[in-house]
C-alpha cells in the first residue's frame, strides 16, 4: 500500500538531485582551496585554482613547514585562550545564572535585567574599544583576547532557563535541610543535574574562541599574541602587500617568482580547517542539540 | 482615622528597618550574592562602561586630553556625519542587506528544512543536513580564503571558468557591481544550513495525524505540505523573521570587512555601520565620526529591537525577548 503521508519515489529523486547540487555547492570551496595546496605552484600560476590538483606538490606544505614555529605558536595561543576562556566563560554563566534562576532569591528580577539590557542596548566599538585600552591597559595581552566572550548574555538567559524547568526545588530544599551551603548545593547536586546545557554551551565557547580573530584585530600588535586566525588574516595581508609592492621592492619579483605564496596561503587554510572538519562528526550532533536547546525562551 | 495612623505607622518601621533588611538580605544570601560577583564585573567593563561611554560622541575626542577632559561639542560629530555621503550609504547597505538576508532565511531555509524532512531516507537526510551546516563552523577569515580561491582575477575558479567558455573575465574585488550578490550569496552559503535545521526541529515536533487526516480527505504529500505544514510552520517563521527585524540596524562585520577584503573600490556597496565605525577608529583615526556612527547605530537600533519585540509579543507572548 502507498504511504499517503510521505512523499513518492520521483518527487524523491528529484529532491535528491537538488540536494547533492547544493551538498556540492557547500563543499566546493572547501575541495578548491585542499587541491590548490598540494598543486605545483607554477601550475597554479598558469592554470589557475582547479578542482582536481595537477602536478601533485607538497612545496607548499614544505614552504609552510620552515615557518612552523609562527604557526605552532598560533595554535598554542589559539588552544590556550579557547581551553582557558571557554572553561571560564562557562564558570562565569554558570555562577551568574544559579542565583537568578532561584525562585526564592529575592532580587533575581534585578540581576536578570541587568543581563538583559545588554542585549538591547549597547555602547558599541568605540567606548568598548576605548574602556580595553585606555581603562584596563589590556590591548597586546591575552585577557584582550578572553574577555571579549565571557558573558554572551543569551547563555545567561538559556542556562537560566534550563536550571528553572529542569531543577526540581525539592532537591534544592532538601539538600539544604540535610545541611548543604549554597554552594555545595550548587557544585555537587545542581551542575551534575546541568550537563547537557553546560555542554551546549561549552561547545558554543569553545567554537567562538577558536574562530576569533576580531579580538586580535582591535588589540593585538604583538606578533607572539597572535592566534591562529588573525595569522591567517597577517599573512593573507602580506601577500597582497607583496604582490601589490613588486615592483617597487628590489628582488621583490623574484622573490616573489619563487615564493609558493598562492599554494601557501591555501595550505595555510587547510592547516586552519583541518582540526574543525575532523572533530566535526564528534560534536555536530550537540551543536543540532544545543539549537533546540536555544530555541527555549530565555 | 486609625487606618491612617496604622498606615504612617508601617511607614515608620520600614524607614527604619530599610538599611537593616538590605544588609540581612545580603548575609542572608552571601553566597548568592558571591556567586553573582564576577558576571558583574564582565558587564561593568564589557557592557555598562561602553554604555556609559557613548556619550563620547558629544565630545571632540583628543587623544593627549583623554576621555574627561576632551571638550564638549554637542551634536556637532553628527553634522558632519549626516553631512557625509557616508551616512546615507552604510544606512542604506545596512537595512537592505539585512532585508535580503531574512527574506533568504524565511524563504530558502523553509524549502530546505522542508525538503530534509521529505526525503525518503533519513541517513541520506542527516548527511545533506550535516554537510550543509558545515560552513557555520568556519570564521569569516577562512571563508575569505574559500571566497579568493573563486573570485582571484587572475587565477580564481570563477575567472577559468568564465574563459574556457570564451567570456571575458572580471576583475572581481574591483567591480562593484556583483558585489551584492557576492554578499547575499556567501552569507547564504554559511546561514542557511543553520537556520534550517532550526525550521526541521519544528517541523519534526509537528503532529503526523494532521497530515494523515488531510490525506484521508484526498490531499496529496504536497497539498500537505502547503495547506498543513506550512501554515503550521508561520508562527516559528514569524516569530524568527521579527527577531531578526530587530537586529535589522546591525550586521556581521567579518562579512562585510573580509570577504570584500577591505577593497576600497567596493566600499560603496560594502560599507555597513559595523564595517565604517571600524575603519572611522582604526584606519582614519575620525573618533568624532566613529563615536557618531555608533550612538546612531546603538540608538535607532535600540527603537527598532522594542518594536520589533513588542509586535512578537502581540503574536506569541512565549517568543518575545521580554
Amino acid at each position: 500500500m502507498r504511504d499517503f503521508i510521505k512523499i513518492n519515489r520521483k518527487a524523491d529523486i528529484a529532491l535528491n538531485i537538488v540536494m547533492i547540487l547544493c551538498t556540492i555547492a557547500c563543499v566546493l570551496p572547501l575541495l578548491i582551496v585542499f587541491s590548490a595546496s598540494i598543486t605545483d605552484e607554477k601550475t597554479v600560476t598558469m592554470y589557475g585554482y582547479s578542482l582536481f590538483p595537477r602536478n601533485l606538490s607538497l612545496e607548499a606544505y614544505k614552504y609552510i613547514y620552515k615557518d612552523i614555529m609562527v604557526i605552532l605558536r598560533a595554535y598554542g595561543v589559539t588552544v590556550f585562550v579557547t581551553v582557558v576562556g571557554s572553561a571560564l566563560s562557562l564558570v562565569t554563566i554558570a555562577l551568574y545564572a544559579y542565583p537568578i534562576s532561584r525562585k526564592d532569591f529575592k532580587y533575581r528580577n534585578v540581576f536578570t535585567f541587568i543581563v538583559f539590557l545588554t542585549m538591547l542596548f549597547n555602547g558599541g566599538l568605540v567606548p568598548w574599544y576605548m574602556v580595553y585600552v585606555n581603562v584596563l591597559h589590556i590591548d597586546d595581552t591575552i585577557m584582550a583576547l578572553i574577555l571579549p566572550y565571557l558573558m554572551t548574555p543569551l547563555y545567561v538567559l538559556i542556562m537560566r532557563t534550563f536550571f528553572m524547568t529542569t531543577i526540581p526545588d525539592g532537591i534544592i530544599e532538601a539538600a539544604r535541610i540535610d545541611g548543604a551551603g549554597e554552594f555545595q548545593t550548587f557544585v555537587w547536586i545542581v551542575l551534575p543535574l546541568a550537563k547537557p546545557v553546560l555542554a551546549t554551551i561549552g561547545l558554543f565557547n569553545i567554537l567562538t574562541y577558536w574562530n576569533d580573530w576580531y579580538a586580535p584585530l582591535l588589540f593585538i600588535n604583538n606578533e607572539k599574541l597572535f592566534n591562529l586566525q588573525y595569522l591567517m588574516y597577517r599573512v593573507d595581508k602580506a601577500i597582497i602587500y607583496l604582490s601589490n609592492n613588486a615592483g617597487s621592492i628590489n628582488n621583490a619579483t623574484q622573490i616573489m617568482a619563487n615564493l609558493p605564496s598562492q599554494t601557501a596561503r591555501m595550505a595555510m587554510a587547510v592547516v586552519a580547517i583541518g582540526p574543525i572538519i575532523l572533530a566535526y562528526p564528534f560534536f555536530q550532533k550537540y551543536f543540532v542539540e544545543g539549537l533546540t536547546i536555544g530555541s527555549i525562551k530565555g | 482615622m486609625a487606618e491612617m495612623q496604622r498606615a504612617s505607622g508601617t511607614e515608620i518601621t520600614t524607614v527604619r528597618r530599610q538599611k537593616p533588611a538590605l544588609l540581612k538580605e545580603l548575609a542572608k544570601n552571601k553566597v548568592l550574592y558571591l556567586m553573582l560577583l564576577p558576571g558583574l564585573l564582565v558587564l561593568l567593563v564589557n557592557n555598562y562602561l561602553p554604555m556609559f561611554g557613548i556619550v563620547i560622541a558629544f565630545k571632540d575626542y583628543n587623544y593627549a586630553k583623554g576621555f574627561w577632559k576632551s571638550d564638549w561639542v554637542g551634536f556637532n560629530n553628527f553634522e558632519y556625519l549626516f553631512n557625509s555621503k557616508a551616512a546615507f550609504l552604510i544606512t542604506r547597505n545596512t537595512i537592505l542587506y539585512n532585508v535580503a538576508f531574512i527574506v533568504i532565511a524565511a524563504t530558502v531555509a523553509v524549502v530546505l528544512a522542508i525538503i530534509f524532512n521529505e526525503l525518503l531516507n533519513r541517513r541520506i537526510s542527516k548527511f545533506y543536513q550535516s554537510v550543509m551546516f558545515l560552513p557555520y563552523f568556519f570564521s569569516w577569515v577562512v571563508i575569505s580564503y574559500l571566497v579568493f580561491a573563486l573570485l582571484s582575477s587572475d587565477m580564481g575558479f570563477v575567472n577559468k571558468i568564465l574563459i574556457s567558455n570564451g567570456m571575458q573575465p572580471v576583475e572581481w574585488y574591483v567591480d562593484p557591481r556583483f558585489w551584492p550578490l557576492i554578499i547575499i550569496l556567501v552569507n547564504t552559503w554559511k546561514w542557511t544550513g543553520y537556520d534550517s535545521i532550526i525550521y526541521l526541529a519544528a517541523i519534526i515536533g509537528f503532529d503526523k495525524s494532521l497530515y494523515e487526516a488531510a490525506a484521508v480527505d484526498g490531499a496529496s504529500r504536497f497539498q500537505q505540505i502547503t495547506k498543513v505544514m506550512v501554515p503550521m510552520l508561520m508562527p516559528v517563521i514569524t516569530v524568527l523573521t521579527l527577531i531578526k527585524v530587530g537586529r535589522i540596524f546591525f550586521t556581521d562585520f567579518g562579512l562585510f570587512f573580509n570577504i570584500p577584503r577591505n577593497s576600497g573600490p567596493l566600499y560603496d556597496v560594502t560599507n555597513v555601520i559595523e564595517t565604517y565605525v571600524f575603519r572611522a577608529l582604526r584606519q582614519t583615526g575620525d573618533i568624532g565620526m566613529a563615536s557618531a556612527a555608533g550612538f546612531y547605530q546603538a540608538v535607532v537600533g535600540f527603537i527598532v529591537v522594542m518594536t520589533a519585540n513588542y509586535i512578537v509579543r502581540k503574536i506569541d507572548k512565549d517568543s518575545s525577548l521580554f
